[in-house]
């Protein structure tokens, strides 16, 4: 049964650029690798090598903080500074950097206490932390704390594997290439969540792919074609599109009874599991008309994006527009000294035509509705723009502008191209500020009540001492009033 | 290090999304003019040439108005989204065809500046600006309520109006509105227009064929055309007049007067309609509510421009009260709003 989605949009594909280009590894490995600290959701890794250590493929040099997973090397070689290096999401974070030396020594493989079918889930989720593997579909929520969470309460494990995104094809060439990584990989983790099914969701723009996971898929695998709409594979919309259950608002999709991982992920997980392997290298579609030779390559974490597109022969021209990402929800680069990060699958060149310039000029909102219709979250984005123009911030929760996905449909489809998007964000933000004034405010509020009481009481209990001082004699009545009062 | 990196940093940044779909205003407001055409020539086939000019005069006073309000206001220029056109074209789709110039020139003017552009122009009026300018020149009734029959010339004379040897001629909305079905016009005759009417308003076959346009095109959303339809053909054919065979009685009424081009071109106006699916839906409902009512029981025969007029003052309204179902709530609520809808 397909329960469809309300809303998305319909962008240009373009994956005609690499979809029928098989993965390759980089034919020079880069001189360099800068290992960022923060390549997942939560605080960042601490490093844990010095300047002049040497390091193997696969040695932690990062450990988490917090919440998060370990780093590890992607090359061997030498440390050559740690310091706060660009990143891709915009401010410099601090980074490991490492010289490679090109022999690709590796470190002590992951230990593995059983067979991989015979793991626990306590062991195989100590495999996937060790393995620092986290999402690799863009958010980068760290899979072992997922696991973790999910267990015991979902009935449904899903494998993501839309790639909705236009332009990127490192999902594609993954699912097609080696299968079975992905259903293994999978499977572990549906084993370890105590399930029997394992549910892999693909655009049907990829039917290649379609046919060669079904082809290794075994009796508990069903691979799912899914109708090719922008966002697809957005998480909730997966699970909506797979289940038919929706994510309550502020909730996770364990609320819901699924887990959802990226196909990239389940592969990352296979080579944790079979081959003790952590987490180091991982596929990255560099793409776009900005760029020579569009590839598909699969590329050592920490690799400089100069580096990346170097491989890709280069810039074709003044680029319009660098993204982390795809078009809908990459971040724009200023420059190509970023490196790549775990949820990092694609580096998009795109030329001067191709990218939506910012509007210039007063853009106005015609009250069409295209964005009502495009919003998979059941919004009304014109709505935020209108108060978030107008200053109205305290009207914004009301309009559960929290429940916004930042997918892009909206100001995709405008016909004004209003960047509503980028309202929404910033109108987020006022809503947080609000609502940490508001949490302040109670909780002055509830200390100036509480101290008022305790003025109060001490008022009441000198009162009482002085009435009872003062009329000692005729004190029963009253008392015996005060006490019916009371009951 | 710092310097070479400064040196690099030559990219423009934006907010995602960083593609945007090729519709784009202006890009509708042509749509809308096209899916008009059709509608447009019938009325060219059986009013005349004087169609010709008269479009020209209405709309190039709407646009001029247009024009002149921004400059004069030091205001940036929006002629070139089209919208002016649109509400040009649209009031002159809802004369007859013997209006005089002036009276044209003065429902244009008064929809671009004081309906549109006193409130801020495009996307801030609250009143669909053509119906409006349309019911401002109701004032002017003496030189708008002459309706030329179809096809009594071809080469009506172009200059001057209101001319003696122009025929005069009962609409079919004056034979409903009385309770009686019009004389000698057939429901065929209904449909490719050869009714006597304002010149947009006849040919209800080509106002459907450029409302499936406008739906393919995914320019309008059909909700609100078939609600409004939907509802007048429901009452009419509960409630109706004069012993008049139910069925008869309907479709003369949908077919009658000005109801295909409120329904499909003034009713969907997106400034003055709903954005939010149930909204649509309540809101095309109410306006065929309100244009039954108006026909059986007002003073004009004609319903349709007050209908919407009513209506588009409550658009904030119901936006405001029939948000979409909220992701990830309960289902129940889902579901009754899914019944609404149907």
């Amino acid at each position: 049964m397909i329960h469809r989605f309300f809303g998305g949009v319909h962008p240009q594909g373009h994956k005609e650029y690499t979809e029928a280009l098989a993965v390759a590894p980089l034919p020079q490995p880069p001189e360099q690798v800068v290992l960022s600290m923060s390549q997942h959701v939560g605080a960042p890794c601490a490093p844990t090598v010095s300047v002049g250590d040497s390091v193997t493929v696969g040695q932690v040099v990062g450990e988490p903080t917090g919440l998060g997973a370990p780093i590890h090397s992607s090359v061997s070689g030498k440390v050559v500074a740690v310091e706060p290096r660009p990143h891709v999401g915009g401010s410099p974070v601090m980074a490991v950097v490492v010289e490679n030396d090109k022999l690709d020594t590796p470190a002590e493989p992951i230990p593995r206490p059983a067979k991989p079918d015979k793991l626990t889930t306590e062991q195989v989720i100590e495999i996937v932390r060790a393995a620092g593997i986290t999402g690799m579909g863009g958010a980068g929520f760290p899979t072992h704390v997922k696991l973790s969470s999910a267990l015991g309460k979902v009935d449904t494990v899903i494998l993501n594997g839309a790639e909705c995104e236009p332009y990127l094809t490192a999902d594609h060439r993954l699912m097609l290439e080696q299968p079975e990584r992905v259903i293994e990989g999978g499977r572990v983790l549906m084993r370890a969540l105590g399930l029997t099914k394992l549910v892999i969701g693909v655009e049907a723009n990829k039917l290649d792919a379609v046919e060669a996971l079904k082809a290794k898929a075994p009796a508990d695998v069903e691979v799912r074609p899914l109708r090719v709409r922008y966002p697809q594979g957005a998480e909730k919309q997966l699970i909506q599109n797979i289940t038919g259950r929706q994510v309550p608002p502020g909730g996770l999709p364990a609320n819901v009874g699924c887990a959802v991982f990226n196909v990239a992920t389940a592969a990352a997980v296979y080579d944790a599991v079979f081959d003790g392997k952590p987490l180091t290298h991982r596929i990255v579609t560099v793409t776009g008309k900005g760029i020579v030779r569009p590839g598909n390559f699969l590329v050592p974490l920490g690799t400089p994006m100069e580096h990346l597109v170097e491989t890709a022969g280069g810039l074709k021209g003044a680029p319009g527009r660098v993204l982390c990402g795809g078009p809908m929800m990459g971040i724009a680069q200023y420059d190509l000294t970023a490196s790549t990060i775990k949820g990092n699958n694609g580096l998009l060149v795109m030329s001067t035509r191709e990218y939506a310039p910012t509007p210039k000029g007063v853009l106005t909102c015609i009250h069409c509705g295209r964005c009502v219709s495009a919003c998979p979250m059941h919004l009304v984005p014109l709505a935020f723009n209108q108060r978030f123009t107008a200053g109205h911030f305290e009207q914004l929760e009301g309009l559960r502008i929290l429940d916004c996905i930042e997918c892009g449909s909206c100001a995709y489809s405008c016909p004004a191209h209003i960047p509503l998007v980028q309202a929404i964000r910033a109108g987020k933000n006022e809503v947080r500020k609000l609502q940490t004034a508001a949490k302040a405010a109670a909780a002055k509020a509830e200390a100036e009540a509480k101290a008022a009481e305790e003025a109060a009481k001490a008022e009441e209990a000198a009162k009482a001492e002085e009435t009872k001082a003062e009329a000692d004699v005729p004190a029963e009545p009253t008392k015996e009033k005060e006490e019916a009062t009371s009951k | 290090m710092n310097n070479d990196t400064e040196t690099k940093r030559r990219f423009s940044v934006g907010s995602s999304p960083h593609v945007a779909s090729p519709v784009s205003t202006p890009n509708l407001m042509l749509d809308v003019i096209i899916a008009l055409l059709p509608a447009w020539v019938v009325a060219i086939y059986f009013f005349g040439f004087r169609v010709v000019t008269l479009t020209a005069v209405t709309v190039a006073a709407a646009m001029g108005a247009e024009y002149l309000y921004r400059r004069l206001t030091h205001q940036h220029q929006t002629v070139s989204d089209f919208s002016a056109a649109v509400t040009g074209l649209l009031l002159v789709m809802c004369l007859p065809v013997e209006t005089p110039y002036w009276v044209a020139v003065i429902g244009a003017v008064f929809a671009i500046v004081v309906v549109k552009q006193l409130f801020g122009g495009l996307g801030k009026n609250f009143m669909n600006p053509a119906l409006a300018g349309r019911v401002f020149l109701f004032s002017f009734l003496p030189y708008i309520s002459r309706y030329a029959a179809p096809g009594h010339t071809f080469w009506a004379p172009i200059f001057g109006a209101g001319q003696p040897e122009a025929v005069s001629a009962a609409t079919p909305m004056s034979y409903l509105h009385a309770g009686t079905l019009p004389e000698g016009v057939s429901l065929r005759q209904l449909l490719v227009g050869q009714q006597a009417g304002c010149l947009g308003e006849v040919a209800s076959l080509m106002l459907i064929l450029g409302g499936v346009y406008l739906v393919l095109r995914k320019v309008i959303s059909p909700r609100i055309p078939l609600c409004y339809l939907g509802t007048v053909a429901v009452l009419t054919f509960l409630f109706p007049m004069g012993g008049i065979p139910r069925m008869d009685w309907m479709l003369y009424n949908l077919l009658s007067g000005g109801l295909m081009l409120g329904a499909i071109f003034m009713a969907t106006d997106y400034v003055t309609s709903p954005v939010t699916p149930t909204g649509r839906v309540v809101y095309g409902v109410g306006c065929g509510a309100l244009t039954v009512f108006l026909r059986y029981f007002g003073s004009y025969p004609e319903g349709v421009s007050f209908a919407i007029l009513v209506m588009n003052t409550l658009v904030w309204s119901l936006d405001k009260a029939f948000m979409p179902h909220r992701f990830g709530t309960p289902w129940f609520k889902q579901k009754e709003k899914k019944e609404a809808s149907k």
